[in-house]
């Protein structure tokens, strides 16, 4: 833990301030990934400058719906979550993971060993700072590339003063405030008295970074009316799902019906996991060149959606749909404790968002429940 | 009905980028056992793997073709790792034609084993259904070696599919009490017809002192355990070796899963009163 003296009180940076921090970042050697608009949608990419940020914009979600709406402020953060999330960087979609020759002996495997990229992430939602988090227990094995691209990224987190019509991380424990796990903690403000970012220092290297950006003491009235626009957000969820005893729940709901019910809307197509911020399954190819000489192993995500996930000789598992959404829900909620000593949700609605058939985990959640209270009941002895 | 597994696993996953690079090793031997069965003898051509332990698996990468989990069957001198594989696809059929000298890629060790000295002194029951016999092969040589009273049962397909006919005279030579079926004789065939778990009844003398080790298809095996547990055999002292698609080995890539269990971690031994539940739900 860094000593007290070295993490001061709460600062004030103006928009200048942020495209200074930025600046900050690039000139320290790090690739400054944040919110952008592209495509008609706020994507995470690598910016420039701050002015590539999408001020002015938001978003309006629904199930299996997306939309860029114009805000009335010039809001840079007034957006929920988007399509991608962090992992896209620190657990890439597709990776190499080692390359072969052939040789007199055999053959000879070479690690990839490019310096893995060191990461400024901008903008990072305490709902997918959780994500980080659970995917550092899943994958952050010392020495893995993961653990390396991990170690280097340097995390601004941005508090949560509006809440998309998705979202439940009050329900997860996760948000709106980011209380961990960050370098800088911003809560962005635009009101009359301007636009302007009260910065929460977390660690050392946040203190010199900001030590290089224009700054100044934020004061106790705007450093509670931030407080406060953070807090009123956690009342103004779109969703919630009640999280006491969802890993029971999951247990205990193997035969229920309502998998079937989900199982003839859903499409297994694997949205949900590809969105999903703490999703981590993975495949390997292995390749080789028309000479037969050079052969490499790729890593790439992989959804248990897919058919083949499960195959084994002879056929696979799980080859109906209602297994295959059973084993996701049961997995994300449920059976992640015992793998990993935690959920695997974190409430930020991307697989709501991006399910093309709008399936609504948290109404999947509440059936699951009714189900099970109306089984109990008719268990009961009279 | 609801989980109650312990976090974190006792046994973590090893550290580093290691286990997902193949270390090389030389095809020192090869034998035909059945029409589709092969078993190599890998002797590493630099760094070995560490030693695995009886019932633990490795993964085998042929150049260029792909790479497979397959249980460790034997270590012989000079760390050399004993590897049964049956051809069933397009890497299984590359790693049975490898010709002594071909290069194997090797990761491992993965996965839990068969805790065979913690069964020291008790009356050992291995079943062996087909191929499941190669993953029991070190739990027979332990027990022969440490002198337990052991008794094999083995199941196979037909006579031309029984797995290392010899040795098992020679465990029989060296006191296992070795009893095997095949599902379909032949003319030369004189012993006996029938499933492996119809031998199960009469090879359990002492229930309560006895501890079983199980391995086949998984259909096999929920059969001989259930017959082990009608024969008085508590659940927890039967151990059975659990199969889904593993492809990291490293708790990493979800492919394992079943239920609560990673089986590359958690497995491929379990005991069967941890299996029982799992295998109840279909396409679980």
């Amino acid at each position: 833990m860094p000593s007290p003296t070295a993490i001061p009180g709460p600062r004030l940076i103006d928009v200048a301030g942020l495209g200074a921090l930025i600046e900050a970042l690039a000139a320290e050697g790090y690739q400054v990934i944040g919110p952008a608009v592209q495509d008609g949608a706020i994507v995470l990419r690598e910016l420039s400058s701050a002015a590539e940020l999408p001020s002015g914009w938001g978003v309006r979600l629904e199930p299996g719906g997306y939309r860029l709406r114009r805000r009335d402020d010039t809001a840079a953060f007034g957006h929920a979550a988007g399509p991608q999330s962090w992992k896209r960087f620190l657990h890439p979609p597709r990776e190499r993971l080692w390359s072969a020759t052939r040789t007199a002996g055999g053959f000879e495997v070479a690690a990839d060993d490019g310096e893995p990229p060191r990461y400024a992430f901008l903008g990072v939602r305490p709902c997918d700072l959780r994500a980080i988090e659970i995917q550092d227990r899943v994958l952050g094995q010392p020495g893995s590339r993961y653990a390396q691209r991990r170690a280097g990224a340097f995390v601004i987190a941005v508090n949560c003063t509006e809440p998309g019509e998705t979202c439940f991380c009050t329900s997860m424990g996760t948000g709106p405030s980011a209380d961990r796990g960050y370098d800088l903690g911003l809560t962005e403000l635009v009101d009359e008295a301007g636009h302007r970012f009260v910065v929460d220092v977390g660690s050392p290297r946040g203190a010199e970074i900001l030590g290089r950006v224009p700054s100044e003491p934020a004061g106790e009235g705007t450093v509670r009316g931030a407080r406060s626009a953070v807090e009123a957000a956690a009342d103004r969820m779109g969703r919630q799902m009640e999280a006491g005893g969802l890993r029971e729940l999951m247990a205990d709901s193997h035969a229920a019906a309502r998998w079937d019910d989900v199982a003839a809307r859903c499409l297994t197509c694997g949205n949900c996991t590809m969105a999903c911020p703490t999703c981590f399954c993975t495949t390997v190819e292995d390749t080789t060149d028309l000479s037969g000489e050079h052969a490499e192993r790729w890593e790439t995500w992989d959804s248990c959606f897919d058919v083949d996930f499960s195959y084994l000789h002879g056929g696979s598992v799980r080859t109906s749909d209602r297994s295959r959404y059973r084993q996701w829900l049961t997995h994300k909620l449920g059976t992640w404790h015992d793998q990993f000593g935690s959920s695997g949700c974190v409430g930020c609605g991307r697989c709501i968002v991006w399910c093309p058939v709008g399936i609504d985990l948290t109404e999947e959640v509440k059936a699951l429940r009714t189900e099970r209270a109306e089984r109990a009941e008719r268990e009961e002895p009279s | 009905m609801t989980a109650v597994r312990e976090y974190p696993p006792a046994a973590a996953p090893a550290a580093g980028p290691a286990p997902m690079w193949p270390a090389g090793y030389l095809v020192a031997g090869r034998k035909e056992e059945t029409s589709d069965t092969v078993t190599l003898m890998l002797r590493p051509a630099g760094n070995p793997i560490e030693p695995p332990r009886p019932g633990q698996f490795t993964m085998l990468y042929a150049f260029g073709v792909g790479e497979v989990p397959v249980s460790v069957s034997g270590i012989g001198q000079d760390q050399v790792l004993v590897q049964t594989i049956r051809a069933v696809g397009a890497v299984t059929r590359a790693l049975c034609a490898a010709k002594p000298g071909d290069m194997i890629g090797v990761r491992g060790p993965f996965g839990t084993d068969w805790q065979v000295s913690a069964a020291g002194g008790r009356e050992l029951l291995v079943v062996a259904g087909g191929i499941g016999l190669a993953p029991l092969r070190p739990v027979l040589l332990a027990a022969l070696a440490a002198r337990d009273r052991v008794v094999l049962l083995v199941g196979a397909r037909s006579p031309r599919d029984l797995l290392f006919p010899r040795e098992l005279e020679t465990w029989r030579r060296r006191g296992a009490d070795v009893r095997v079926t095949v599902d379909q004789g032949d003319p030369g065939w004189d012993g006996r017809v029938g499933l492996v778990t119809t031998l199960i009844p009469d090879a359990v003398a002492d229930p309560a002192r006895t501890t079983a080790f199980v391995c086949g298809p998984e259909i096999m095996m929920r059969l001989s355990a259930q017959a082990l547990a009608d024969a008085g055999v508590p659940a927890r002292d039967i151990r059975v070796s659990l199969e889904r698609n593993m492809r990291c080995g490293a708790a990493l890539c979800g492919h394992c899963q079943l239920g609560p269990l990673l089986l590359c971690r958690d497995g491929p031994v379990v005991s069967y009163a941890e299996a029982v539940p799992l295998l109840a739900i279909r396409e679980l």
